[in-house]
């Protein structure tokens, strides 16, 4: 489905990605998980052929995607769907236009079909009743649904998502995760899922790919990662455990800024 | 690398960085081309592929950068109507020749003032709009969602813009020409005790086709100029908001430049041949 090799980039003189070999399957949920700045966002640039690698290859669906003439990519385009780590709603059109512009651009339904298939995606992303809002009356949580919304709207074959649940509160995180599991299981697609939350990637992964600072430390299921030996590794999750372990009253000294309240 | 150059000679270093900004420039130039010949291919062929550059935003476009474009326009032209004729008479009347204003005006106005004032409105209010939407466009990472979603971001934005600028601002010209001459006839109709018919005769008289489609070649050339500068200095946006604030400033100030520079040339190369 997806078969990154050997990716070397660079931004400016900086080398980003130092060499980044991965196979996505058909039909798995492939979470990427690292630190900030580990180059998550830059690996799922170049899966979407947004930037030009300085060495290596990226194969999506079949194509290379260094190699890919601007009509294959056009038909490609059809079949992705893409929810970016900042919505990248389109802030001249209602949340509707925005749902709906994929169907818009590459369909031939008319206006009632399109406008019933978009108020079924934003009901499935919770957001059904603010298809006539701007993009710019909405909460960060619901840009990232609605751009989620759109990202389906095309059904797409895969589909990406950068930190469709970062900033969201717990309930609809888990909904927005839960969605991922249902169109993964009730349309088989391929979903590629960029996250630093760990309890959401280890909920709906059937592999992870652990980024550090722009290498590949680990590729494996949820429970292979669990039982990793790996320093690093260990060190990632056991950061999230120690969190799961705050004592509440030290939490709030910490956060009132008292010393020790013995 | 760095640390060479920094020990190197002031002069070497120099050149090195005009090198730099001319081989910046060019590339800049040649993006530019590019872009404008994307767009013209994506007006004409776009529907084969999909692509189609719709109506609506080109009327959207067309009333932005035009319609709401009159009533500054109007103002501005219209006085400049008049001062040339205040500056006119006051000059003639040394040489006892204060009806000769009225060629003055007709010439001055259709062949620079009227496409020049007009361009620079338009590069100021429009180029800069351009620029902005679209650097916050790339910064919100909207450019790269149209590409993923199998928009090509020049049929979809800048497309329409181009259509529009090169529709409505020879319009704006047009307009331009009409009311500065209108405000120039005003003045010297009350100060010359000319009627306004009589002026105006004397203005057809005076003028040919060719002044009029001077001005408007010059417009259509502007247009390309401040559509191509937007859209290039705002796709280099870097950093966030600070960024396109930047970036709109340099379109409008590469964008009147490139104006000016080519009112001059252009005006050099058409009167001497
Ligand atoms: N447009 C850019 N220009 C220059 N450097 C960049 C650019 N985008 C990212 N980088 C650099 O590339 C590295 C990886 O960035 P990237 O955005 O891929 O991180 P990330 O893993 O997605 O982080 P986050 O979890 O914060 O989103 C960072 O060190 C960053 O400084
Ligand atoms: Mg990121």
């Amino acid at each position: 489905m997806i078969e990154v090799r050997d990716l070397v980039t660079h931004y400016g003189p900086r080398e980003i990605l130092h060499g980044v070999d991965l196979r996505i399957e058909p039909g798995e949920i492939m979470v990427i998980i690292g630190g900030s700045g580990s180059g998550k966002t830059t690996l799922l640039r170049h899966l979407l052929g947004l930037k030009r690698a300085t060495s290596g290859s990226v194969r999506l669906l079949g194509h290379d995607l260094a190699a890919v003439s601007s009509l294959e990519l056009f038909e490609l385009s059809k079949r992705i769907g893409v929810a970016f780590q900042g919505g990248a709603l389109f802030s001249s059109m209602t949340v509707g236009e925005n749902v709906m512009l994929p169907l818009v651009e590459h369909t031939r339904l008319d206006r009632e079909t399109m406008e019933i298939m978009m108020r079924m995606k934003l009901e499935i992303t919770r957001l059904s009743g603010f298809e006539d809002l701007m993009p710019s009356e909405l909460s960060g949580g619901m840009i990232k649904r609605a751009a989620f919304a759109r990202a389906v709207i095309m059904d797409p074959v895969v589909l990406f998502a950068d930190e469709p649940s970062a900033g969201l509160d717990p309930t609809v995180s888990r909904s927005l995760d839960e969605l991922i599991l249902e169109l993964r299981d009730a349309m088989g697609m391929t979903i590629v899922v960029v996250t630093h939350e760990l309890d959401s990637a280890f909920r709906i992964a059937d592999r992870v790919t652990v980024l550090d600072q722009g290498d590949v430390l680990f590729i494996g299921t949820v429970d292979e990662i669990r039982r990793s030996e790996n320093e690093r590794i260990q060190n990632l999750l056991n950061r999230r455990f120690k969190e799961e372990e705050l004592d509440p009253d030290e939490y709030l000294a910490r956060l009132t800024g008292e010393r020790s309240r013995t | 690398m760095a640390d060479a150059l920094d020990s190197s000679p002031l002069a070497l270093r120099v050149s090195e960085s005009v090198g730099r900004s001319t081989v910046r420039a060019l590339s800049s130039v040649g993006f530019g081309a590019i872009l404008a010949g994307q767009s013209l291919y994506w007006l004409v062929l776009g529907r084969r592929q999909g692509q189609v550059v719709r109506a609506r935003p080109v009327f959207a476009e067309m009333m932005e950068i035009g319609i709401r474009a009159i009533p500054i326009v109007t103002l501005l032209s219209m006085t400049i109507g008049i001062m040339l004729a205040i500056q006119g008479i006051y000059q003639l009347q040394r040489f006892g020749a204060q009806s000769q204003v009225v060629f003055g005006v007709a010439f001055g106005m259709t062949r620079e003032f009227a496409p020049l004032i007009t361009g620079i409105l338009v590069a100021g209010r429009s180029g800069s709009a351009l620029a902005a939407r679209l650097g916050t466009m790339t910064i919100n990472q909207e450019v790269d969602a149209l590409r993923v979603m199998g928009m090509n971001p020049v049929r979809y934005l800048v497309a329409p813009s181009f259509l529009a600028m090169l529709v409505m601002l020879p319009a704006l010209v047009i307009w331009a020409d009409l009311v500065s001459l209108l405000g120039a006839g005003l003045y010297i109709s009350a100060d010359l005790g000319m009627t306004l018919s009589a002026y105006f005769g004397r203005v057809l008289d005076l003028l040919r086709v060719g002044d009029i489609l001077h001005g408007l070649e010059k417009s259509v050339i502007f247009a390309v100029l401040i559509v191509v500068i937007a859209i290039v200095d705002g796709a280099s946006v870097k950093g966030g908001a600070e960024g396109v604030g930047r970036v709109t400033t340099r379109a409008v100030v590469h964008g009147i430049t490139a104006i000016v520079l080519t009112d001059m040339l252009f005006a050099f190369a058409t009167t001497r041949g």
